[in-house]
């Protein structure tokens, strides 16, 4: 017992020692944590709390009648309401299959690809609305074809996604069995290329045939909602890619292969596979992607025009009622901005906490031998 | 011949993963595929699997040629290295997987599930989720997958690899039961010649993209084909010499061999087991080298020593029973007379004995 009782003694006094030599005087803490909360109240608590109470100044009465009574007002929440969602489901596409192509595939210009999705983080707004202004403005490269006969490209461009639900068609059709492939499942090549060439001139036919679309007439798409959606999908194009790319790094290609040879067709796999261990990074990159959509400011201003009920969304909104010194007006609609905002803070701290959990990473569930 | 590979040729970049790869597996064997880390092994499985595509070659399987075939329509049941279950399905869902893509009807798949939960001993434990397994438990809920659509052929990549020595133990002669009950053709890829020996009856051996030998685990053992498998079987010592008469000659002392292939008069190196290595204290008569004890070590069934002959240098390992250590007085700088029992020589040494093949045989 002697010979423990000095280094009981001894391990009694180092951990003070330690912790005088880890942390920092009584003053500096509070110092530090004083500044922190004084810039966090005077920044952010305050002019959050100020903007519901001048929106509801006037009673909660009135804070209905400026946001629903006001018909321009009405307008740019329907406006917002519908760019934001056509925005988000293009990012959403176009975002599952960056990140599947780089996370799953290796091929050139790999990683100017994935340098290239990061150029919206850091492109001014303004300089990406004026850049589609410049090319898609009535004045920009393509406005003499615009202007002339802009709808001639609308045959066009609606028989593609006719000819990739034929093609989506042509695999979920095909027979399960190599033996029982006949006909067009036969040579698949070829019966794909034939097949969407005539679905392709079906439709850009039909269409032409019936004159669905106006003839000699300019298509607008700068200052008016096709150039809102173009920018709005630009300047959130990064979120949901980011989010998934090192997801599904970090979730390898085992388990769709393993599905794969289990007898999964494709369709299957990503339903039951993929999609399910991407989950929580998919509606992480949603709600971040639908947040600065909703937000989005600068981009959306230069390709607006600002015609009051028409080309409006939130943001401009709230922007122009300040201008008309419409204080209250401008408060409730920005109130709605922030509510938003506040739902998407939560919701991002509550998934948070579940995606780096051991429910989407492998190498913490399904491994943990193979470091030994 | 449930699986029939022929002339598979796979390059990856500038790396040949396979070099015209031909190999027949018979039906019902267990086939190990045995080799070091980039001979080619894994990649030769997943081939078969239809995971990856060969440059060249074709794959048939019981006379069909399923090269082209996608990994779905091969029927065949694949073990991943790290199981690659499906976190987010319990147990029961993992294994019903194959069986539901496939359509069946749900009564028979509960059916099904609960006759494998109880092949691989699971019974119970159908809605833990794999995260709540050990990784034992996990191999095998990987194996009953695979074998769940009833697949002609179950192919597992490295089975044991990722698993600790004890489990891997249990787990191996689990496997060689299974495969005894089940009977279904299996090829499993391991790094580990041990493994390869007591689970396989087969042992298909490879190196750089290559098959260097296929046969029963005693012949590869007993008559290893090249250098590489001699070598790549345990441990191995060098004495380079020369061929003379049929024998090979070190200094003054002359062995046997136990191949006849060797070419006459000759450089050549001659290969020795450390165990087929006998040691004296005395000279008597018999042929034998002169060698030193540089090092001893005594702990464990076996005692194992390391002695540099005394003429030219080389050193080289030799493994004593208990038993025959005592009947010698053994110990550190003492001079001991060594005689070869098994003495093999290669026939492509002999040719060659290029700085090359001797650069690469020095390590140990």
């Amino acid at each position: 017992m002697s010979a423990d009782g000095p280094s009981v003694g001894h391990r009694a006094t180092a951990p003070g020692s330690i912790r005088q030599a880890q942390q920092d005087p009584a003053w500096v803490r509070w110092g530090l944590i004083s500044i922190a909360i004084t810039v966090v109240v005077i920044l952010v608590v305050i002019p959050v709390i100020n903007i519901f109470v001048s929106a509801l100044s006037e009673g909660f009465g009135v804070y209905c009648d400026n946001l629903f009574a006001d018909s321009d007002t009405r307008d740019s929440i329907m406006l917002t309401l519908t760019v934001v969602p056509i925005a988000l489901v293009a990012n959403l596409i176009f975002g599952l299959a960056a990140a599947w192509a780089i996370a799953r595939f290796e091929f050139p210009g790999r990683t100017l690809l994935t340098a290239l999705i990061d150029l919206p983080f850091s492109v001014s707004p303004v300089v990406a609305g004026l850049m589609f202004v410049l090319i898609f403005g009535l004045q920009g490269y393509l406005g003499p074809f615009l202007r002339r006969d802009g709808y001639a490209v609308m045959p066009y461009l609606t028989s593609l996604p006719a000819v990739v639900v034929f093609i989506v068609t042509f695999f979920l059709l095909q027979p399960r069995r190599e033996k029982e492939r006949r006909g067009p499942w036969k040579h698949p090549k070829l019966a794909l290329l034939a097949g969407s060439a005539f679905v392709f001139g079906l439709f850009c036919f039909g269409q032409q045939y019936f004159e669905v679309w106006p003839r000699n007439q300019s298509l607008k798409i700068i200052f008016a909602t096709p150039g809102l959606v173009l920018a709005t999908a630009f300047v959130t194009f990064p979120f949901v890619a980011r989010e998934l790319i090192p997801v599904m790094e970090a979730v390898g290609p085992d388990e769709e292969l393993a599905a794969v040879s289990l007898g999964a067709n494709g369709w299957q796999m990503f339903w039951t596979v993929t999609v399910p261990n991407i989950r929580w990074g998919l509606v992480y990159g949603i709600i971040l992607c639908n947040a600065r959509a909703v937000g989005e400011f600068g981009a959306v201003y230069v390709v607006s025009g600002h015609i009051a009920g028409q080309t409006d969304t939130m943001p401009l909104r709230i922007e122009k009622l300040f201008q008309e010194y419409n204080l209250p007006g401008s408060f409730a609609v920005a109130s709605v901005l922030t509510l938003l905002a506040i739902f998407t803070l939560i919701a991002k701290i509550k998934l948070e906490r579940k995606v780096p959990s051991a429910d989407d990473h492998p190498a913490m569930r399904n491994a943990p031998e193979a470091g030994k | 011949m449930s699986i029939v590979i022929q002339g598979l040729s796979k390059t990856f970049g500038n790396f040949a993963a396979l070099d015209n790869v031909s190999l027949e597996v018979p039906d019902g064997a267990l086939l190990a595929l045995l080799g070091p880390s980039g001979s080619g092994k894994t990649t030769l499985l997943r081939v078969i699997a239809g995971l990856e595509v060969a440059d060249s070659g074709a794959v048939l399987h019981e006379g069909e040629d399923i090269t082209d075939y996608s990994a779905r329509d091969r029927k065949v049941g694949f073990v991943f290295q790290h199981y690659a279950l499906f976190r987010h399905m319990t147990v029961a869902e993992n294994i019903g997987y194959g069986l539901k893509v496939r359509r069946t009807p749900g009564a028979k798949i509960r059916e099904r599930v609960d006759e494998l939960l109880k092949l691989i001993r699971l019974e119970g434990l159908q809605t833990r989720y794999p995260g709540q397994l050990s990784g034992g438990q996990r191999q095998r809920v990987a194996l009953a997958r695979a074998l769940a659509a009833q697949p002609k052929v179950l192919l597992l990549d490295e089975p044991f690899g990722a698993l600790d020595a004890k489990v891997r133990q249990e787990l191996r002669q689990w496997l060689r039961r299974l495969h005894e009950d089940i009977h279904v053709t299996s090829i499993f890829v391991t790094h580990d010649q041990e493994e390869a020996f007591e689970v396989a009856d087969r042992v298909v051996v490879m190196n750089q993209g290559r098959i260097e030998q296929v046969g029963k685990p005693d012949e590869i053992y007993d008559h290893p084909a090249t250098p590489f498998v001699y070598q790549f079987l345990g441990h191995v010592n060098h004495f380079h010499g020369r061929i003379q008469n049929g024998r090979l000659r070190l200094g003054d002392a002359e062995f046997p061999l136990s191949s006849r292939e060797a070419a006459q008069d000759a450089p050549a190196i001659g290969y020795v087991r450390p165990h087929e290595i006998k040691v004296r204290a005395e000279a008597n008569g018999a042929p034998s080298i002169v060698a030193i004890i540089k090092h001893m070590n005594t702990a464990g069934p076996l005692v194992h020593l390391e002695l540099e002959r005394a003429d030219d240098g080389g050193r080289f390992a030799v493994e004593l029973t208990r038993e025959e250590s005592r009947q010698i007085p053994l110990q550190t700088g003492a001079r001991v007379f060594v005689e070869l029992r098994n003495v093999r020589v290669f026939a492509e040494d002999n040719q060659a004995l290029n700085p090359n093949l001797q650069a690469r045989e020095e390590t140990p």
